[in-house]
């Protein structure tokens, strides 16, 4: 721990979760500039710092200004807010495995988006606010049924199943009677995808979970309390009106403004805060880190989904679901070997 | 007899979870710098009085009074600096360190940019030393013993440093040393410290040792309150469990000590 007091103002900051943050603010800005350079014109990393310098090749400066910046930002910033949103559900659910999507939040922005695109062909202006809509109104009807003096974790989760199963039946129903193409192109959004991403759309995101995050600042220092139970979060005052209304406000409405435009990008959320914990350890989930994680794991799944099959590009949630399987599959194998 | 001042009371509540009433018309006052014993038998309505008094549980009628206001009228943060609860069951986080848990007791005195003073570390360090945990600040929760356990719990609350602490079954799981140990604890606290303590207990024996003033609750009402040596009678065990019961006096603290009659003689 490191404690500092600079006159009434005093603080105090885990080692371990100094350094770790640290490092993956290095390895995020290393990944953010390869991926500058990874678009349909390669440039080298060397290239990169140039051209955002002002000193490289016109043609560099260009591309990356101009295609590669936009989508880069938004991993980014949709890798962090994706990624917070799962620590305030995680943290609202009392559960490991609480996300966003638990609450419906994915299938029924895909539901929506499915809605405005193929029953009436909206554009991609429409798209997002279908998505929103259908997003929110589920996580509302999900929260809804699960009410009852509170919201309990446990009840949140099965009506959020539920209602999940539901709506995907609907989805598969409105994809099946679409067209070809425009089944094709639905498909792609519903797996989420920065593929298609400009200035226009990346600009108001980023304002939207810039203030977002200020919020989750602002109500940050109640997280470890809350994580003691619902009993202690009260009476050590942490639990007010505030933070009842503030936190699945605020953990809707980031995973809301990613899915809006890049569509439903799983296992982020799940999966950011408890790397987080696990490597800064001490019982806590620290928010800084588990922010800075949700970005380098999605630049990392964006440049894998825009390189790996070149010239085939997969939607980035191809990637994340991938390895959201393989990171499952590896704390159900250390957990069976801890168990023997 | 003189009165007794209470910063803590409740007037005329009906408490319950929905639309089951389980307590009603329930009116007690917790005296001040005493160390309060609720007993009765299962399912009487003890710990949800202890819940309705920190404020867990709101009433469907009447109110809990602090300080001569309802305690509805306080934010949150107010009244966790006035007073504090261990709940019945608490789960640690995963792998967190006994100094860090105890810290969290802290928040009600912290502030944005005031979160770690000289009178947080301080009032961590009392709490571990006064629960003598302070050997195992650095240990993780999770591995140690029931009993450590429990005491860490207790620092924490003990480290939200309120005037008033109330514990809604601390001894249960604990063996009898712990159990021992663990209300001599709450006896200091009150009797060094000022602190006015409240506690939901099971032992009837432990009860009339350790309490100053005793309330005793069946099917949701308050049959007796006052202190040990006058309220714990025969009748009032056969009337509040049902057991045909001697009173001797304890040969160690002179307070009542119940022991039950042969049902089949």
């Amino acid at each position: 721990m490191i404690r500092w007091r600079i006159g009434g103002l005093s603080g105090r900051w885990d080692r371990r979760e100094v350094v770790v943050g640290t490092v993956a603010a290095v390895a995020t800005v290393v990944m953010a500039i390869v991926a500058l350079g990874a678009g349909d014109l390669t440039v080298s990393p060397v290239g990169v710092v140039k051209a955002l310098l002002g000193t490289g090749d016109p043609a560099a400066e260009l591309a990356i200004r101009e295609w590669q910046a936009p989508r880069v930002l938004a991993a980014l910033a949709f890798g962090a807010a994706l990624a917070l949103s799962g620590a305030i559900f995680q943290l609202l659910t009392r559960n490991p495995l609480g996300s966003p999507d638990i609450i419906g939040f994915g299938v029924g922005s895909y539901t929506g988006a499915l809605v405005v695109t193929l029953l009436f062909s909206g554009g991609y202006l429409a798209t997002a606010g279908g998505a929103l809509v259908g997003g929110i109104a589920t996580a509302a009807v999900v929260y809804a049924l699960a009410f009852q003096q509170g919201v309990g974790g446990f009840r949140l989760v099965i009506c959020g199943v539920a209602i999940s199963s539901m709506l995907a039946a609907v989805n598969y129903w409105l994809i099946l009677r679409a067209e070809l193409s425009e089944a094709m192109s639905a498909a792609q959004w519903g797996a989420g995808t920065l593929e298609t991403i400009t200035w226009q759309m990346t600009t108001p995101a980023l304002c939207v979970i810039a203030v977002l995050m200020v919020g989750v600042g602002a109500l940050s220092r109640r997280h470890p309390v809350f994580e003691l139970g619902p009993e202690f979060g009260r009476t050590l005052g942490a639990d007010s009106r505030l933070s009842r209304i503030g936190l699945p406000v605020l953990g809707v409405a980031l995973t809301a403004a990613a899915t809006a435009v890049a569509g439903p990008i799983a296992f982020i959320s799940l999966s950011a805060p408890h790397i987080a914990r696990r490597l800064v350890g001490g019982g806590r989930t620290p928010l800084t880190v588990t922010a800075l994680l949700g970005s380098l794991l999605l630049i990392v799944s964006d440049i894998v989904a825009a390189r790996a099959f070149s010239p085939r590009v997969l939607p980035v949630g191809v990637v994340t679901v991938c390895l959201g399987g393989i990171y499952l599959c590896y704390l159900l194998y250390r957990e069976m070997r801890q168990e023997q | 007899m003189t009165a007794i001042s209470t910063r803590l009371g409740a007037a005329d509540l009906t408490l319950g979870y929905g639309e089951k009433a389980i307590a009603r018309n329930l009116t007690v006052d917790i005296p001040d710098n005493r160390f309060t014993v609720i007993i009765g038998p299962n399912a009487c309505g003890k710990s949800t009085l202890l819940r309705a008094l920190s404020r867990l549980l709101a009433p469907t009628a009447g109110s809990v009074v602090l300080d001569g206001k309802s305690i509805e009228k306080y934010s949150t943060k107010e009244v966790a600096k006035i007073l504090g609860l261990l709940p019945q069951t608490s789960i640690p986080p995963e792998d967190i360190r006994v100094a860090e848990l105890v810290s969290r007791g802290r928040y009600p005195h912290q502030r944005f940019l005031r979160q770690w003073s000289q009178a947080d570390e301080d009032a961590v360090t009392a709490a571990m030393e006064a629960t003598g945990v302070a050997h195992l600040a650095g240990e993780r929760v999770d591995r140690l013993s029931g009993g450590q356990r429990q005491r860490v719990w207790v620092a924490l609350v003990l480290a939200q440093e309120t005037p008033l602490v109330l514990l809604d079954e601390p001894t249960t799981y604990l063996d009898i040393a712990f159990q021992v140990e663990l209300l001599d604890l709450c006896r200091r606290l009150q009797r060094e410290e000022n602190r006015t303590v409240v506690a939901v207990l099971h032992d009837l024996n432990q009860a009339c040792r350790y309490a100053d003033h005793i309330i005793a609750m069946r099917g949701g009402e308050v049959i007796a309150a006052g202190a040990p040596a006058q309220v714990v009678t025969a009748d009032l065990v056969a009337d509040v469990f049902g057991l045909a019961c001697r009173i001797i006096a304890d040969p160690e603290s002179n307070s009542p000590l119940i022991i039950p009659i042969w049902q089949d003689a």
